[in-house]
């Protein structure tokens, strides 16, 4: 179990003061500067070696996403983009992060931009986080105040500019292109790729996007150094992560662990156990709403970390740890989500645009049981014709929640088409969303 | 207030014909505001203060007629102001779900009936808020003109689901009879409560208090 | 030069290539609908994946560049399945609605379902239904028909350079469209009509009227402006039902301006189907000879010196070649093609000729503008200046000496006085040392700058200065003249001009001639002509030409003719063709050769072949089809007997007022009296910002 003096998010719960002093008292902001004099290089190999790997649902290694970025300037300046669009269902870390510790990530702006060579960060923030853009803009302007950033930030020479962008309910916009278009003022629609945004960017320029957990990590982490961070978690996984257990749990809540922690002892240890004991339990969404569930025989055993994760054929994701008990109808969950991609694709490719809405309907129907058996196999095949055809990823998450519940749970959907064959009709209606909403 | 029908493409399903202001211009306030927007962009990139600038137009017309909301002669504006065509103002304010093309009531309920918050009984806050306010179907705006009804995507504050967001603040961890405090209260004019748990908890931390984190101040 | 391997064929392409482009160059044909070559990549349809090596899913060929060694599948079993997905996805809310759909036979999706699609669908849900769309009298909207691939949008912002579409909403409530209903403002909106995959955007005036196979295709060449676009006439039975761009690279791209596209229902009103003479102050039909004995009975009493010929500006080489014979067999030289007034040099060929010509726009560095408006003028020629100013992400300096703007490109107002040609160092220091610098500099003279008392100062201080800023090169030609009338360069070819000592245009409208023939002539008030000159009018259309005629010979619109056209580069072109003239119309060098055998002084030729070899040996350029580019290899300028005056210090006008309605044909058209109705309040909006991206 984690110690307390190993977690990097001390006000994770805003129990302390969350403006500069509270900051600096926790230890924020201290020798930033010999950070930084350290140098670019220096500052990426200790990233690399610290094995951090991106928080915000990929899992891409961080420092070795800092170092695609040109060392040399060909004129063009570079930007850092922190992406704050947290927006993925089952996920509200960022969202502690800038609230109650905004200076941890403008800090990790100032470190991760000095060492991509960039003089602008900009910090795209969900616009529904009205509250929390209320909190980090004024941290922002207490660091420019105190010369943390701004004109040769931290006296150690180098300049730095941070802007606070609002979103404005997009999810499409935490793709990162998707999310460049949207500070560009267009509308959140991903990029062809290639190009990379390393290469062609914000703006047209050499642009790195990271997660807020991951740049709000990285002060921590140079300044306890790489050993201390890799010793953390499981090979491969390094560090702590911050968990959100939400759902069907006794008390849901935010919680900083190591990750490869036990999917049972989150639970049980933080989040106060499933609601009517770890029996009640039916499925685990383990990394927000984009990963395929998992079913409690899988669930009992279960690592919580990249790899692990992904040998059960789900995901780490971002963290999001969505607990369904044995009360769930859990064929209504998964259509809940897939209403959701529906309503959050961006409409540009077509087997998206086309599929998440033929993928909600039909499972809504299954939701009824007003289907054929056969209409399962169909559902599984449409999944399989959006997903890997789409310019984002967005096509996958639609995709993989409705594969993991025809994987795990499949004898449920028979058993409501056959029960609605059987009629009468099942009393309790269900809200079904109209055509064109 | 004056106005004129035009067609507009309502940004979801149809056009049809509805009565717009015929003017709009930005006070001295969202002016002030506008040029501290423009600073954050390069020269040449204002395009990218549409978004702000949309959000000041909103804000401009909740302080201004109750009804926060984005009328085309404001996207106009603000296409001209940033040097964009309209219709490239026109796709940005259908896009983005937190612009409203059409008025709305005073207060803005936005329900989040995604998964984590339907496992933790949203059902129970929509029906809460139909109950309250008598309005039947989504995107409708009360008859006493107070509230407008919207269903939202995750709203990400899920370990506080379900929530209800009010305008731009978030009330969490609902139930049916908080929803219908909050809203009975609303009508009355009171002032709204303050934002966050309405069970008392301490932001995301478990209920009865942190676990974790729990020495003093490090 | 890059190499690959797609499926067991090797390629080279260039370096920067895309996938798909490689895969056409290996002979495989790649499914497609968002990609078009001439607009940006969307990549959105996902139509065209392939499979690469080591790529772990397929990707979309359009948007991939090619890189050394790739290895390219474009057909195995993971490409196929994928591309039935996209299919069955375009399908699934595509209306089943293809009998009475006019894109039908010619429908991209149609074709590709024939390949990818399934013989039933899958879905059982209700279909999406959007609703129509308002874009102005020339394209219709089936929305519901509509894919979301965005080239009618990419078009208009790109090509058009007239940002008035969008996709508004999103998700499967994405829809296209203006938002706030309005016609679109584009002189070349027709072509989304032909861009669009679908049936979403089809042609208005057109509408359930023809099925694609029933048509029969003429190639041809545009007679509405002086581009020389090459067209498609298509016919059924005796109507034109459409005009349709062809394809050339060096002139239009595939693009076609509206007027010439859709004036088309211009063509079957208001013939002229019969002869007419005027009796007792009224005109009455006749028949041919009596027309013909009509004309020859007047002529009989004139002197030379008092018979005139002015030709029109739609008219093709053989006639002006034929009335030029024929007014010579009567001893007159009274000959104009300029009805305009403008003032030109035609002694020689360069001093009115396009002469950097329309691909030279892609290379050219700087653009001065005297006296054009080339959006209205010339709408192809104009998308050809903004693709310039594109490719240079904005920065070819372009300077306007007059009134026009919104030319869908941002360039330099300079003022509009004339009298800048000739100071441009000193008034307009900045942009003259622009012009200075740049390698392939054009100096663009219109109509509008030529039609004035002193418009022969104005071409040749327009070609001094050419001169002076080094446009005037052995291997680049920077001084052109902006034409608007098909026929004007070949008239000045052929020597339609005034001989020596013979009268003009005003001189003989003016009362100077005591018989006019007007070949098509109709662009001037013809209130002009003195009461007692007797005028022929031959030509097509009842216009203002014909009303005042007192005889009135019926000829051939330009899609009832093989005619030579030779546009404002000096491209000598053959329109061909697609249908007999109306009634007893007939082409028109053979009226005038049929009415010099009548007048007993018979023209020495007989067929099409024989005028063309008249034509040649007048002037051999018009022997040949096609064009030669030359650079300038004499430096010294037009119009020589004026001496160093300078154009005066007076603004230059507009002289194309409505760009739907100039000609008979666009003004016998109900389609184009419509967008004239329609276009002040277009043109009222707001200019549209104008972005290089």
């Amino acid at each position: 179990m984690l110690q307390d003096c190993d977690r990097i998010f001390t006000n994770l719960y805003g129990q302390h003061d969350w403006r500069l002093a509270g900051a600096r008292s926790r230890g924020d902001w201290d020798k930033t500067a010999e950070i930084l004099l350290r140098g670019r290089d220096a500052i990426i190999d200790e990233m690399k070696a610290s094995g951090l790997r991106g928080r915000g649902g990929a899992g891409f290694p961080t420092g070795m996403k800092w170092s695609f970025m040109p060392k040399v300037s060909d004129g063009r300046p570079a930007y850092l983009v922190v992406n704050a669009d947290e927006s993925e269902p089952g996920t509200c870390k960022d969202r502690d992060i800038m609230r109650h510790d905004p200076h941890k990530l403008i800090e990790g702006c100032l470190i991760a931009s000095f060492a991509m060579g960039s003089h602008a960060a900009y910090i795209y923030i969900r616009g529904e986080y009205y509250n929390e853009h209320i909190n980090l803009q004024a941290a922002i302007d207490e660091a420019y105040a105190a010369g943390l950033i701004g004109r040769n930030a931290c006296g150690s020479g180098w300049d730095l500019d941070v802007y606070l962008h609002r979103g404005a309910g997009a999810y499409i916009c935490g793709e990162e292109t998707a999310l460049l278009e949207s500070l560009e003022g267009k509308k959140g629609m991903p990029r062809l790729k290639p190009p990379f945004p390393a290469a062609v960017g914000l703006y047209g320029c050499p642009t790195t996007v990271n997660n807020v957990e991951t740049i709000a990590a990285a002060p921590e982490i140079l300044r306890r150094g790489s050993a201390w961070f890799s010793a953390l978690g499981r090979p491969k996984n390094a560090g702590t992560k911050i968990f959100c257990i939400s759902g069907h749990v006794n008390k849901p809540c935010n919680v900083e662990e190591e990750l490869g922690i036990p999917l049972r002892e989150l639970i049980e240890q933080y989040a106060g156990g499933v609601r009517g004991g770890w029996n009640n339990l039916l499925a685990v969404i383990p990394g927000g709403s984009s990963v395929p569930l998992l079913p409690k025989s899988i669930c009992d055993t279960v690592l919580m970390d990249f790899d692990s994760l992904r040998d059960v054929k789900s995901g780490l994701g971002t963290a999001g740890v969505i607990v369904m008990d044995k009360s769930t109808d859990v064929v209504r969950a998964i259509a809940r989500l897939a209403q959701f991609y529906k309503h959050e694709s961006c409409g540009q490719c077509t087997p998206c645009r086309e599929g998440t809405g033929w993928m909600m309907r039909v499972m809504y129907r299954l939701v009824e049981g007003r289907a054929e058996s056969a209409e399962i196999d169909m559902l599984e095949q449409v999944t399989r014709q959006v997903e890997g055809h789409t310019i984002c990823a967005l096509g996958d998450a639609a995709a993989w929640p409705i594969q993991g519940l025809i994987r795990h749970f499949r004898p449920v959907i028979e058993e409501r088409i056959a029960a609605y064959r059987a009629g009468p009709r099942v009393a309790t209606p269900v809200n079904l969303p109209l055509a064109a909403e | 207030m004056s106005g004129s029908a035009e067609n507009i493409g309502d940004g979801s399903t149809a056009t049809h014909n509805r009565v717009d202001p015929e003017h709009f211009a930005f006070t001295a306030d969202s002016e002030a505001e506008i040029v501290k927007i423009l600073a954050k962009y390069p020269a040449g990139r204002e395009a990218s203060a549409v978004l702000p600038l949309l959000y000041i137009v909103q804000e401009q017309m909740r302080h201004d007629t109750g009804s926060a909301w984005v009328p085309r002669i404001a996207m106009d504006f603000v296409a001209h102001r940033l040097e964009m065509p309209p219709i490239r103002v026109y796709e940005v304010a259908t896009f983005y779900l937190m612009f409203n093309t059409s008025p709305v009531g005073r207060y803005h309920l936005q329900i989040c009936t995604t998964t984590p918050c339907w496992l933790r009984g949203s059902d129970a806050v929509v029906a809460a808020c139909r109950r309250v306010t008598g309005i039947k179907g989504w995107h409708e705006t009360s008859a006493d003109g107070l509230f407008t009804m919207s269903e939202v995507e995750c709203l990400g504050a899920c370990v506080n689901a379900p929530i209800l967001q009010v305008d731009n603040d978030y009330y969490e961890d609902m139930d049916a009879s908080s929803t219908s405090r909050l809203l009975e209260a609303l009508k009355r004019g009171e002032a709204p409560p303050q934002p966050g748990s309405m069970i008392g908890r301490l932001t995301s931390a478990p209920e009865g208090g942190p676990m974790t984190l729990t020495a003093a101040e490090r | 030069m890059v190499k690959l391997r797609i499926d067991d064929t090797d390629v080279e392409v260039e370096a920067g290539s895309s996938v798909l482009q490689a895969c056409e160059k290996a002979g495989r044909e790649i499914p497609h609908f968002c990609y078009h070559e001439r607009l940006s990549v969307a990549g959105n349809c996902r139509m065209c994946l392939v499979e690469i090596e080591k790529a772990p899913k397929p990707i979309a060929s359009c948007a991939y560049p090619v890189a050394e060694g790739m290895v390219v599948r474009t057909d195995t079993q993971v490409v196929r399945q994928a591309r039935r997905g996209v299919m069955e996805f375009l399908l699934i809310n595509h209306p089943l609605d293809c009998p009475i759909c006019d894109q039908g036979g010619q429908c991209d999706l149609q074709d590709q379902s024939y390949a990818y699609g399934m013989d039933h669908s899958r879905y059982a849900e209700n279909k999406r239904a959007v609703k129509d769309k308002y874009l102005g009298p020339l394209v219709k909207t089936v929305m519901t028909r509509c894919i979301q691939c965005t080239r009618c949008i990419r078009f208009a912002t790109e090509i058009a350079g007239v940002p008035e579409l969008g996709a508004t909403a999103r998700g499967e409530n994405m829809e296209v469209g203006t938002y706030v209903e309005h016609a679109l403002t584009s002189e070349l909106s027709g072509n989304m009509i032909d861009i669009c995959p679908v049936g979403a955007l089809t042609n208005k005036p057109g509408a359930f009227v023809a099925r694609p196979w029933e048509l029969k295709h003429t190639e041809s060449v545009d007679a509405l402006d002086a581009v020389g676009t090459p067209i498609r006439v298509d016919v059924r039975g005796l109507e034109v039902l459409q005009i349709l761009p062809g394809v050339n690279d060096e002139i239009n791209d595939e693009w076609l301006g509206d007027k010439s596209r859709f004036s088309v229902d211009g063509l079957k009103r208001r013939r002229l189907d019969r002869p007419w003479v005027r009796q007792d102050g009224k005109l009455r039909p006749a028949s041919w000879q009596e027309a013909f004995n009509a004309i020859a009975a007047r002529l009989g009493g004139v002197p030379a010196a008092r018979i005139g010929a002015v030709a029109g500006d739609l008219c093709d080489g053989e006639s002006m070649m034929a009335l030029k014979d024929l007014m010579a067999a009567f001893g007159s030289s009274n000959l104009d093609c300029r009805q305009d007034g403008a003032k030109l040099d035609a002694s020689r060929r360069d001093f009115y000729l396009f002469n950097s010509t329309i691909a030279g726009l892609d290379v050219a560095d700087a653009i001065l503008l005297v006296g054009t408006n080339p959006r209205r003028e010339a709408p192809i020629l104009n998308a050809r200046i903004r693709k310039r100013w594109l490719a240079t992400s904005g920065r070819l300096p372009i300077g306007i000496i007059g009134s026009a703007t919104d030319l869908t490109y941002k360039a330099e107002n300079l003022g509009a006085n004339a009298g800048l040609l000739a100071s441009l160092g000193e008034r307009a220091p900045d942009f003259f040392s622009r012009m200075q610098d740049a390698e392939r500099p054009m100096v663009v003279v219109g109509q509008s700058a030529l039609a004035r008392d002193d418009g022969n100062s104005v071409l040749a201080d327009a070609w001094d200065l050419a001169k002076t800023i080094g446009a005037l090169q052995d291997e680049w030609h920077g001084f052109n003249v902006l034409h608007t009338a098909a026929s004007r360069v070949c008239a000045l070819d052929l020597g339609f001009m005034p001989g020596p000592g013979a009268i003009d245009f005003d001189a003989m409208v003016d009362g100077g001639v005591d018989l006019l023939w007007l070949l098509g002539a109709d662009e001037f008030d013809t209130r002009r002509i003195g009461p007692h000159t007797f005028v022929v009018y031959q030509g097509h259309h009842g216009d203002k030409g014909a009303a005042r005629a007192d005889v009135v010979l019926p000829g051939a619109a330009y899609t009832e003719k093989d005619g030579t056209y030779v546009n404002m580069e000096g491209r000598v072109q053959h329109g061909y063709r697609a249908l007999f003239a109306p009634g007893e119309a007939r082409e028109d060098w053979r009226i005038i050769r049929a009415f010099s055998s009548v007048a007993g002084r018979p023209l020495p030729y007989d067929d099409i072949d024989g005028v063309r070899a008249r034509m040649a040996a007048v002037n051999p350029v018009l022997g040949r089809t096609g064009l030669q580019r030359f650079g300038c290899s004499d430096l010294s300028g037009p119009c020589p007997q004026l001496g160093r005056e300078h154009a005066t210090d007076s603004q230059i006008g507009e002289l194309v007022a409505d760009y739907y309605l100039t000609n008979p044909i666009s003004r016998a058209s109900p389609t184009m009296a419509e967008c004239s109705r329609i276009a002040p309040a277009a043109l009222a909006q707001p200019a549209l910002p104008i972005a290089a991206e």
